[in-house]
């Protein structure tokens, strides 16, 4: 079963991973572009809002200055009757419905001499005209003191005071445009009085909380202290300045907000509005009171299209990634499928089963091909185990009759012990153990006639089923040519002719060849390249020194020589193929003919099997388990001292 | 420090006679409420010196929190503010304490009325001058000539004395209660209290750096204000009275500034009823600057004690410009309930 690394896994996390999230960049990068565009539209429409609003209030505002202004001026230039100018300043209310009120107020002493204060006053009460004095009605604290007397006093200019509540107008909320007037007295200009007009802001302040932007959105007025005018938050008016706000919540944004308004500066502002909501603000100064007055759009509202618009986008954005990942999934499975299949087959074909259907080819695509290939192996795989199968059963074969072959080389050598029981002279014993199954090298024993006994030893250049026929064909030639010659040289010269004469496989054998007068101990023997012999008789155990002669079957014409020597009693002559002093260890060390001298002196005397079996069992020993690489040949030959029966044997024979 | 505005601060272990006058007094006073179940409680009347606002939040509090009723007093604030004179209400009768400006009392004192401090409240003059950096006047020498906004009346007793003082003469304005004339520069420089109109300043845009500021107590004008009042006469009626009346007063300070958003709540209240612009942050600013202004000088004083140094120098600079001819003997112009039972 596919794990987290199934391909269909990968796919989908990949794909929809990375279209997620190129969706969200895209989305982001929209949602962010649209609030800048939307910004840039609502700065404008904040600034047509705002100067609408600010014009509206500027042309009541200007209309009462003018008119303060043309007050001051009729005062300044005429010289009007105390009558005069009372009517002219009940005319002025009259005729100007934004006026509340209107006064002149004298500076001491300015009107007449007699009395100090003198400050008439026309205003509106319950829908006419009223007239009072206002030196009468500000005892407790005379009106040159109040700030729209003082300041345009002081500053000698026409100034707006900050709004205040008139409590003996029915406590509403009024501002005064005052300004002093002068008169010329011996060529100096002499302060004369103020001239005013109150103005109820009232209906200024509920103009300005009428207006509504958008759903929560609003238009507030600010006074040039910062003191709120007209806001929703009703508890603030009057009470609270932008500062105090600012103050309390301690922001200090809000009160460097607050100082470029009261500056008069105009601006656009991102800011959470004193109500609580994140907005867009935008102040600019009303010209002729220096108050402010800003609107604020509610950004969630403003933005509530766009976040509807991204909302849907992202809908539709969801559902798109679900669909595209279903596509993948479906795509990922019609491709996993076949290799699913595939797989499934190949399993079978790998657990043995080369018969098994590989899935169809449908579509010429990477799969198909896999398939196809596939195919192609199974097709190959099952002839390769066919081929193989037949080539086993022929290895078979010929292992079988190997071994038959083995059974027969066996049968050849002369294995019956002791072979000659009426000959107690001497004794005779010899041992093969070939290293593959048919082995290169031999031994032989003969009696050529009566008393000459023929032994000889051979190893054969090769291993093998070659040199198992070889041999064959060496062993009979000697026993042919040994019996018809009687003389070991000329044996071996005869046979090396035959051997040598169409030599077509380059095969070669050595041979040690030698003949025993039984009754007399002497033996004869030739060597052709064959390891030296070794005697052990009553001088000890030694090698013999033969003249090494060539080995059979290398050239035609090869003289081999016949040496002598007379075995004593007791004496015996051991014979041995490489394959006993080249038996090697795991190590790789040669057993040796220094090993083999050794082992011969302290081998079992008595009986030649037994010193055979010992010298074998060495040689093993040696090897440790390290596969026999060369066949194993020993022969010895021993003469006995038993001269009775020897001449019983002689005669017998 | 808020240990000193409560009678077991650890500094009074070293006048154990006082201690020991104290807490028989306080005895007398924690016992006073047990026969105030059967007396009936006594009426009495205090006018302020201005309208409601945070420098009176201790009376307020006391009377809200029935902190006069549970030492035996029915008190009845009176209305103040523009056109009432509290020394005068004393005078005539028609209150029974007041607060009034150590000046104004002395003032009164050397006219003939008897006055009597029953405790200064404030223990340093939180008078001062404001300029705008922009019209560059650092010392009251640069004043020399300028217009100088000032009240009407015995409140400008202690500027008339510094300008004397510095033998400099300026432009006297009077100016009304609010800071528009200073703001629109009517005026260079604007006599402000530090409780308030500075702060109305701070709070019409002005930044604090934008201003040069002088306190009259830097200037050795340490003519010490707010204080309560009450006549000899009255005093002499019923010294019980005057002296449940202190106490209780210095109580509801205590608790007001204990529970300052308690106490804004129970000023702005008034303030609502009165008609008057209320500003939350503006008499949390003034509660806040009556703490400073009512902590002793003297680490080992006691809060509502009049200093006699104190006294004595407001008195000279006085009588030394002539704004009055004499002035009392300290024990005779001062009352403390303890010192009355010795």
């Amino acid at each position: 079963m596919p794990g987290k690394n199934s391909i269909v896994i990968r796919l989908v996390l990949v794909i929809t991973f990375s279209s997620a999230v190129i969706f969200a960049v895209t989305l982001g990068y929209n949602y962010y572009q649209s609030r800048v565009i939307l910004q840039n539209e609502l700065e404008s429409n904040a600034r047509n809002l705002a100067m609408s609003l600010v014009n509206r209030v500027e042309t009541q505002l200007t209309a009462v200055t003018k008119v303060t202004e043309g007050l001051a001026r009729s005062m300044e230039i005429s010289e009007l009757t105390e009558q005069q100018f009372h009517s002219l300043l009940r005319a002025t209310v009259e005729k100007n419905p934004e006026i509340y009120g209107s006064f002149f107020a004298f500076e001491p002493y300015a009107f007449s001499a007699k009395s100090r204060l003198y400050a008439p006053y026309y205003y509106r009460e319950k829908g006419k005209i009223a007239f009072d004095r206002l030196e009468n009605s500000y005892i407790d604290y005379p009106y040159p003191y109040w700030d729209w007397y003082q300041i345009p006093r002081e500053l000698g200019k026409l100034e707006w005071s900050e709004p205040y509540f008139d409590e003996g107008a029915g406590n509403i909320l009024m501002s005064t445009c005052s300004m002093p007037f002068y008169k010329e007295i011996d060529g100096k200009k002499q302060l004369q009085g103020i001239v005013g007009a109150d103005v109820s802001l009232d209906a200024l302040t509920e103009y300005i909380s009428s207006v509504k932007i958008l759903r929560t959105g609003y238009a507030a007025l600010l006074t040039r202290n910062g003191t709120i005018l007209a806001h929703p938050l009703k508890d603030a008016i009057m009470n609270e300045t932008f500062f105090s706000i600012a103050e309390e919540r301690q922001d200090p944004f809000l009160r460097e907000l607050g100082r470029k308004m009261i500056r008069g500066e105009t601006g656009f502002v991102h800011y959470k509005s004193l109500v609580g909501f994140t907005s867009w603000m935008y102040y600019t100064p009303i010209p002729s009171t220096g108050w402010t007055l800003a609107v604020l759009f509610p950004e969630s509202e403003l933005l509530e299209n766009v976040r509807k618009l991204s909302m849907t986008m992202a809908a539709m954005g969801f559902g798109g990634i679900l669909l595209l990942t279903l596509a993948v999934i479906y795509i990922a499975r019609t491709i996993i499928k076949p290799l699913q299949l595939l797989t499934a087959a190949t399993d079978e074909i790998a657990s043995g089963n080369f018969e098994v259907m590989l899935p169809a080819v449908r579509s010429n695509d990477e799969v198909g091909v896999l398939t196809h290939d596939f195919q192609a192996m199974q097709a190959s795989l099952k002839e390769y185990i066919k081929n193989l199968t037949e080539t086993t059963a022929a290895k078979e074969r010929i292992q079988s009759e190997l071994k038959v072959a083995t059974n027969i080389q066996a049968s050849l050598l002369p294995r019956i012990f002791p072979p000659f029981p009426d000959h107690p002279e001497f004794e005779i014993y010899a041992s093969m153990v070939p290293a593959k199954e048919v082995g290169g090298d031999f031994y032989d024993f003969f009696f050529i006639d009566e008393k000459n006994l023929c032994f000889l030893i051979a190893d054969v250049s090769d291993k093998g089923v070659p040199a198992a026929l070889y041999m064959m064909v060496a062993k009979t030639l000697l026993k042919t040519e040994g019996q018809r010659l009687g003389e070991p040289a000329k044996m071996l010269a005869s046979v090396n002719r035959i051997l040598a004469a169409d030599n077509d496989t380059c095969m070669f054998t050595t041979v040690f060849c030698a003949i025993l007068d039984v009754t007399t101990g002497e033996v004869r023997f030739a060597n052709a390249g064959h390891n030296p012999p070794l005697i052990i008789d009553s001088h000890g155990a030694r090698y013999l020194t033969p003249k090494s002669g060539l080995m059979l079957g290398a050239m035609t014409e090869t003289v081999f020589t016949t040496e002598r020597l007379t075995l004593e009693q007791e004496g015996t002559l051991f014979l041995y193929t490489d394959g006993v002093t080249e038996a090697k260890n795991p190590e790789d060390a040669l057993y040796g003919e220094e090993r083999l001298l050794k082992a011969l002196q302290t081998a079992p005397q008595g009986d030649l099997a037994n010193m055979i079996h010992y010298i074998s069992s060495e040689v093993v020993h040696h090897a440790g388990g390290a596969p026999q690489s060369d066949d194993i040949t020993m022969l010895a030959i021993k003469m006995k001292t038993n001269n009775v029966s020897m001449e019983v044997a002689g005669k017998g024979a | 420090m808020s240990n000193i505005w409560h009678k077991n601060r650890p500094h009074r272990k070293q006048h154990s006679l006082t201690a020991v006058m104290s807490a028989l007094f306080i005895a007398c006073v924690l016992a006073l409420p047990l026969g105030a179940a059967e007396t009936p409680l006594k009426n009495a009347s205090l006018m302020p010196m201005w309208s409601p606002q945070a420098q009176f939040a201790g009376y307020y509090v006391a009377l809200d929190k029935g902190i006069y009723a549970r030492h035996g007093i029915d008190l009845k604030i009176l209305r103040a503010g523009p056109g009432c004179s509290p020394a005068e209400s004393l005078e005539k009768g028609t209150a029974d304490f007041a607060i009034l400006w150590l000046t104004t009392a002395l003032q009164h004192r050397s006219a003939g009325t008897e006055l009597i401090n029953l405790a200064q409240i404030v223990q340093r003059s939180s008078m001062m001058l404001i300029s705008k950096k922009t019209a560059g006047i650092e010392t009251i020498d640069d004043m020399d000539g300028k217009k100088v906004g000032m009240w009407e009346g015995y409140v400008s007793l202690p500027l008339r004395t510094l300008f004397a003082e510095h033998r400099i003469k300026v432009r006297e304005i009077r100016q009304s209660h609010t800071v528009n004339l200073f703001l629109r520069g009517g005026i260079d420089v604007t006599s402000a209290m530090w409780f308030n109109e500075y702060h109305t300043i701070l709070n019409s845009g002005i930044d604090p750096d934008e201003l040069n500021v002088i306190f009259l107590r830097d200037q050795g004008m340490n003519f010490i204000e707010d204080g309560i009042y009450t006549m000899e006469k009255t005093l002499h009626k019923d010294p019980a009275l005057a002296a449940a009346f202190v106490e209780a007063s210095l109580e509801g300070w205590r608790y007001a500034f204990d529970h300052p958003d308690e106490a804004l709540d129970i000023v702005i209240k008034r303030m609502r009823e009165a008609h008057l612009p209320a500003n939350k942050s503006h008499q949390k600013w003034m509660l806040e600057r009556m703490r400073d202004l009512m902590r002793p000088v003297n680490p080992q004083g006691s809060v509502g004690y009049l200093m006699e140094q104190d006294y004595e120098d407001v008195g000279r600079a006085m009588q030394k410009h002539g704004l009055i001819r004499s002035f009392p003997d300290y024990n005779a112009f001062v009352w403390r309930a303890d010192a009355g039972k010795k």
